[in-house]
């Protein structure tokens, strides 16, 4: 069931990867990832799965660019997303663990935030916007301030927003852990269609076992610091039987 | 069948116009106190100490309608807005310098905090020994004292922006230019908002100090000459054109904040 995809064809590839919090080798110093090697082949859905503070975020960080590993290389489409930083503009999406709208903006505002980076015009972007908007369920509220939606709907603006860029790659932290499991659940399986629908490679963090299982086509299970502890792939084919055996698998190895 | 009672739509019509009275009568009432108070005090006291408001409000006309003497007022309105926009200004460039390099703010935060020490008269002092120009003294002196202040005030404004906002901002790859355009602008405004009406305050009463000593116009020139004539209606009414002026700008800030600011959640408890 162990994923092969060759560093040249990835579209996320780190190798030997390792971060390290406060000045190495010093008493304060925290090694938060630890030599991690992962590809994620294009389209793929990797959910990362791992116990709380075992370095889900900061490979987030790294993948995205806004952290500089310690050492390693981090590659995304071939090339370094911090030192490239803004070449990859547009290139990459992100959906935070809570919604992160500006409350200065509406929800059409903020989800026409990354197309204005994009220098999109104007008509062309509130077109886009609105049409995001309208496909995750929230026509008639794109004037709204995000103060005045309800989590879920706020959730739903900032996937929204993510979407509208139409970036290959597509980070998600955890997003929809603040919210109650019957609109995740929802929200869930309308991002998940989204993202097959459009053929984006997806990373998505979470420490839901039943959530990876859900979303991911192939869940990769972190021991603390990050390091692989457990690597698995599956597709719509794999049987209620064999999923129960890889959660069962999974639980042993967060358990340890 | 469904009957509609005349008075159905005019009792709310009726409580929202009671409630707005209220509203009016609450703000206007301690200004009426005190006006009452000086007034009945005019009764019993000379005119060179209690002066009739009439009187005063036969002045102030006199300012509004002479050009000479509403060009004093408008050099003073100049000067402390002149004086709050250079501060403002040099006080941004020195909060984001501090924002960017620790060094910097080690560097500038204890001269600021000195700075903040020193009186505004001291200020007028050193001023009327370093400078011959009249304006460009009021400029210093205006500036000097309201700088700190606005300094750390758009310091703190920046510090407090939200990292996960500026953390989201930032993965969209923003250009300097952009970045400042939809995040840091709207989300430091409302302390720069604040920061202005605080120091407007700050600087109608320093511009006074730095008139009455150092300047051949403008208001506090004019109470200058009032005080040697003994004249507190005069000086009551030049006083009110700076208290006017505070009123009108305090009120043009507080307009622009119900516009811009009307994406705040309001709560219907009060803190």
């Amino acid at each position: 069931m162990r994923d092969i995809v060759t560093p040249g064809d990835a579209a996320i590839h780190l190798d030997h990867v390792t971060k390290v919090f406060g000045k190495a080798g010093s008493a304060t110093a925290y090694r938060v990832v630890d030599g991690l090697n992962l590809d994620v082949r294009p389209g793929q859905m990797l959910a990362l799965l791992g116990k709380t503070g075992c370095g889900k975020s900061t490979i987030f960080n790294m993948i995205a660019g806004l952290t500089e590993p310690t050492s390693g290389t981090v590659r995304v489409s071939g090339r370094d997303p911090f030192a490239d930083f803004d070449s990859f503009r547009g290139r990459i999406a992100i959906v935070f663990q809570n919604d992160r709208l500006l409350p200065w903006r509406t929800a059409i505002q903020n989800v026409e935030l990354g197309l204005e980076m994009l220098e999109v015009p104007a008509a062309e972007r509130r077109a886009t916007a609105q049409l995001w908007l309208t496909k995750l369920g929230l026509g008639g509220h794109e004037h709204d301030y995000p103060h005045a939606l309800s989590g879920g709907m706020r959730q739903r603006v900032s996937i929204a927003r993510a979407f509208a860029t139409n970036a290959n790659i597509l980070l998600c932290d955890e997003p929809f852990s603040a919210l109650d499991e019957s609109t995740a659940g929802k929200l869930r399986a309308e991002f998940t269609r989204l993202v097959k629908e459009n053929g984006k490679t997806a990373v998505f963090i979470t420490h839901s076992i039943s959530e990876a299982l859900e979303i991911g086509d192939r869940i990769v299970v972190l021991k603390r610091p990050a390091k692989i502890a457990y690597d698995v792939s599956f597709d719509t084919g794999t049987g209620q039987e064999e999923r129960e055996l890889i959660r069962s698998r999974i639980g042993d190895v967060l358990a340890v | 069948m469904s009957e509609t009672s005349p008075q159905a739509g005019s009792a709310p019509r009726a409580n929202a116009l009671l409630a707005a009275v209220r509203r009016l009568g609450t703000s206007v009432l301690p200004f009426v106190v005190v006006i009452l108070i000086w007034q009945f005090a005019s009764l019993f006291f000379p005119r060179f100490l209690f002066p009739s408001l009439i009187d005063v409000f036969w002045r102030c006309i006199d300012i509004f309608s002479s050009g000479a003497m509403f060009a004093d007022v408008l050099a003073t309105i100049f000067r402390i807005l002149a004086g709050l926009a250079g501060a403002f200004i040099v006080g941004g460039a020195l909060a984001l310098l501090m924002v960017r390099s620790r060094a910097v703010d080690n560097f500038l935060s204890p001269i600021l905090t000195l700075f903040q020490g020193i009186p505004a008269l001291s200020w007028v002092v050193f001023a009327i020994i370093w400078f011959h120009g009249v304006e460009f003294r009021i400029f210093f002196i205006m500036v000097m004292t309201t700088l700190p202040a606005f300094t750390f005030q758009v310091l703190g404004a920046l510090r407090g922006m939200s990292r996960d906002l500026m953390e989201m901002v930032f993965s969209f790859r923003p250009t300097r230019l952009k970045l400042f355009r939809v995040m840091i602008a709207p989300a430091i405004l409302p302390d720069i908002l604040t920061a202005w009406k605080v120091n407007l305050g700050n600087a109608s009463r320093v511009v006074v100090v730095a008139e009455l000593v150092g300047a051949t116009g403008g208001v506090g020139y004019e109470l200058l000459q009032q005080q040697q004539l003994f004249d507190m209606a005069g000086a009551l009414a030049w006083t009110l054109q700076l208290v006017f002026f505070v009123l009108i700008v305090q009120g043009a800030l507080t307009l622009i904040e119900n516009t811009v600011f009307r994406y705040r959640a309001v709560s219907e408890r009060a803190i």
